[in-house]
């Protein structure tokens, strides 16, 4: 009853000076809204960092030659030549935890068909390799592991590569093109995957059987790479292990030597991205939760002026019976109705401008709940904090001291 | 017989300013029984509002003691004593201290606000009570800027009346207002009188004084009168008598 009294002594005091609480709100709707948006921005990019990477095959492990970090200079991965076809053949028979495995060697050339060429890469695979990089086939068909064991010059094209060597809508399927003039016969063409979140295009590749890439076109006997595929993604840290610990004994290294190869799973360059877009993130909510902060200080600097100018009002209520207990209560009442009103508008402000983000800009977000549960939490506590100092300051008065005051 | 209101002995209260102290009260003693109207007049600086807001439990006396009921003040902690004011007394300031933007009715209704006993239902009907008992019943919407000083006083007044105060302390209630307006204020407290409530007005008219059943006069912090009124003079009659406005 005393308490439901005081909310609407409190609640009238906020609805006769709207324009001034409304100022007041301004900054916790301003500082809410900005940790709520700056949050969906960073979890928003996030996610769009693993839905790519989980798109270039989530439970891919990539080996590749030469250490990660060994010595002040370091090569590329491809100049150095410790992985080779042996690697890939033991890898395949003794590694458990592993469903699809392929050997991998790449070069860039020249695709030709007739007049229209393009700077492309090839990529020297076998057929597994559509599973591992989870990709489909948009027409054709995927060559086979006869035409792998006789290096047949067959090829499939991805949507660039097409979009460049057959401009005039022809079904690639069945023509012949050239890369680095040896002629290939294209017998498929890769889905459309778009550009991944480093901004390499997916598209612009040319795959054909490892045997005739290394071969006819690269005359190396080494291979760039090994990709393979996990039997699932919790195994993916296991299997790196066990791919590791192949070989090592493979490559006959003592235990005090480093690996002269990388093993790595999709899931540690997940991690490696999304630290960055998290320090990212941490910056945006320090710049979010300042404004907030500022908020809770408006806040403050309005209920102590208002203390100031209502000290007579004070007086009065004292003189027809408020207690020191029932003043306190109405300004920190007020306060706690200011910010969480405050905050709910901010939240939903903060929404909204999320789905213009979203909508209008493009960029990903992804609102998540802890952000506007700690947003709120933070503004409520703020009103309380910020609200008491004056709050006490009032009750304190003496009435005759108030009812005196101008 | 009727019981002591209001029982002051030696009463005195000594302000502080820097290094001087200033006696506004220096060893006042009285009684106000039941259904007494009592005047306390006196020249500015005399004690008057200082013994005033004394009486109303808005302010402490240095020393001596003052009863409400038989109960002593002083032993009283700070809630209680805003008890006291919110259930026992009504004060009526000389600048009436309306709540601003707010209707006659919600003024009238805020002492009962600070008493949970009282349901919104009670408030309101004890609120329009109240401001039928002066008049106003008609402009309980309006807020003080929309009303004369009379009325706004008149408001002030049913405030007071409204928790139903075995006292009522009016402080140069009469000070802001036309000698009509003033009769009009002063024939309601006669009337609030004849009905019971005990009135300790101060005051600093002789004319106001003499509406009253007794009076009392400070000068420099003593009573240096204290005399019963045997004519008391009605407010309406003399108001009836005042020449009539022109409209």
């Amino acid at each position: 009853m005393r308490l439901y009294n005081l909310l609407k002594i409190a609640f009238k005091a906020i609805v006769l000076n709207k324009t001034r609480t409304l100022l007041t709100m301004l900054g916790i709707i301003i500082g809410v809204a900005s940790v709520i948006a700056m949050l969906a921005i960073g979890e928003g990019s996030k996610e769009s960092i693993r839905a790519t990477i989980s798109s270039m095959g989530s439970n891919m492990i990539t080996i590749r030659p030469g250490a990660d970090d060994r010595g002040p200079a370091r090569g590329s991965g491809g100049d150095v030549q410790t992985l080779i076809l042996a690697d890939y053949e033991e890898i395949k028979e003794q590694a458990s935890l592993l469903s699809n495995i392929t050997p991998v060697v790449n070069g860039g050339g020249q695709v030709i068909n007739g007049s229209n060429n393009w700077p492309s890469t090839i990529f020297g695979v076998n057929p597994e390799y559509l599973e591992i990089k989870a990709v489909g086939l948009q027409s054709g068909s995927m060559f086979t592991d006869a035409e792998v064991k006789s290096a047949s010059k067959v090829a499939l094209i991805g949507q660039t590569v097409v979009e460049n060597v057959f401009p005039d809508g022809q079904d690639p399927v069945g023509q012949m093109i050239r890369f680095n003039n040896i002629p290939f016969k294209v017998i498929g063409v890769l889905e459309e995957k778009g550009e991944n979140t480093f901004g390499q295009d997916q598209d612009d590749v040319v795959i054909a059987p490892f045997t005739t890439v290394q071969k006819r076109i690269l005359a190396i006997d080494y291979l760039n790479q090994i990709m393979a595929s996990a039997v699932s993604e919790d195994d993916a840290t296991e299997a790196v292990e066990q791919v590791t610990e192949i070989l090592r004994k493979q490559h006959k290294l003592m235990d005090n030597e480093d690996d002269d190869f990388t093993v790595r799973s999709m899931e540690e360059l997940i991690s490696t991205f999304s630290s960055t877009s998290e320090m990212l993130t941490i910056l945006l909510v320090a710049v979010a939760g300042i404004s907030l902060l500022i908020g809770g200080i408006g806040i403050m600097n309005i209920m102590y002026v208002s203390v100031k100018e209502r000290t007579k009002e004070i007086g009065l209520r004292m003189a027809v019976g408020g207690k020191g207990a029932d003043i306190l209560m109405q300004f920190l009442i007020e306060a706690i109705l200011i910010s969480i009103t405050g905050g709910i508008i901010g939240v939903t402000l903060g929404l909204g401008s999320t789905i213009f983000i979203e909508k209008f800009l493009h960029w990903p977000t992804s609102v998540a709940l802890y952000s506007i549960i700690i947003s709120f939490a933070v503004c409520a506590i703020t009103g309380i904090f910020f609200g008491w100092y004056p709050a006490r300051k009032a009750s304190a008065l003496d009435p005759i001291t108030a009812l005196r005051y101008e | 017989m009727s019981k002591e209101i209001i029982k002051i002995e030696d009463l005195t209260r000594e302000f502080t300013m820097g290094a001087e102290t200033v006696r506004a009260l220096r060893g006042v003693s009285f009684t106000v029984k039941e259904g007494e109207f009592v005047t306390i007049m006196g020249s500015s600086g005399s004690g008057k509002s200082t013994l005033l807001n004394i009486l109303g439990c808005l302010d402490n006396p240095t020393s001596g003691t003052y009863k409400i009921d038989g109960v002593e003040m002083k032993d009283l902690s700070k809630n209680q004593l805003a008890t006291i004011r919110n259930e026992k007394i009504g004060f009526i300031f000389q600048s009436y201290n309306l709540l601003a933007r707010t209707s006659a009715l919600e003024n009238v209704e805020l002492p009962l606000f600070y008493n949970s006993k009282v349901s919104s239902e009670v408030r309101r009907e004890s609120a329009l009570k109240a401001l039928k008992m002066v008049g106003l019943e008609e402009r309980m919407d309006h807020t003080p800027s929309q009303l004369s000083g009379g009325q706004q006083q008149r408001v002030a007044i049913a405030r007071s009346l409204v928790n139903n105060p075995v006292m009522i302390l009016a402080d140069e209630a009469t000070g802001n207002l036309d000698t009509r307006t003033a009769y009009e204020i002063m024939s309601i407290f006669q009337e609030l009188n004849e009905q019971g409530i005990t009135i300790v007005f101060v005051t600093h008219e002789p004319d106001i004084a003499t509406f009253s059943s007794r009076t009392i006069v400070l000068k420099d912090g003593n009573i240096i009168r204290d005399q019963k009124n045997d004519k008391v003079q009605s407010a309406a009659y003399e108001l009836a008598k005042l020449p009539k406005q022109d409209h």
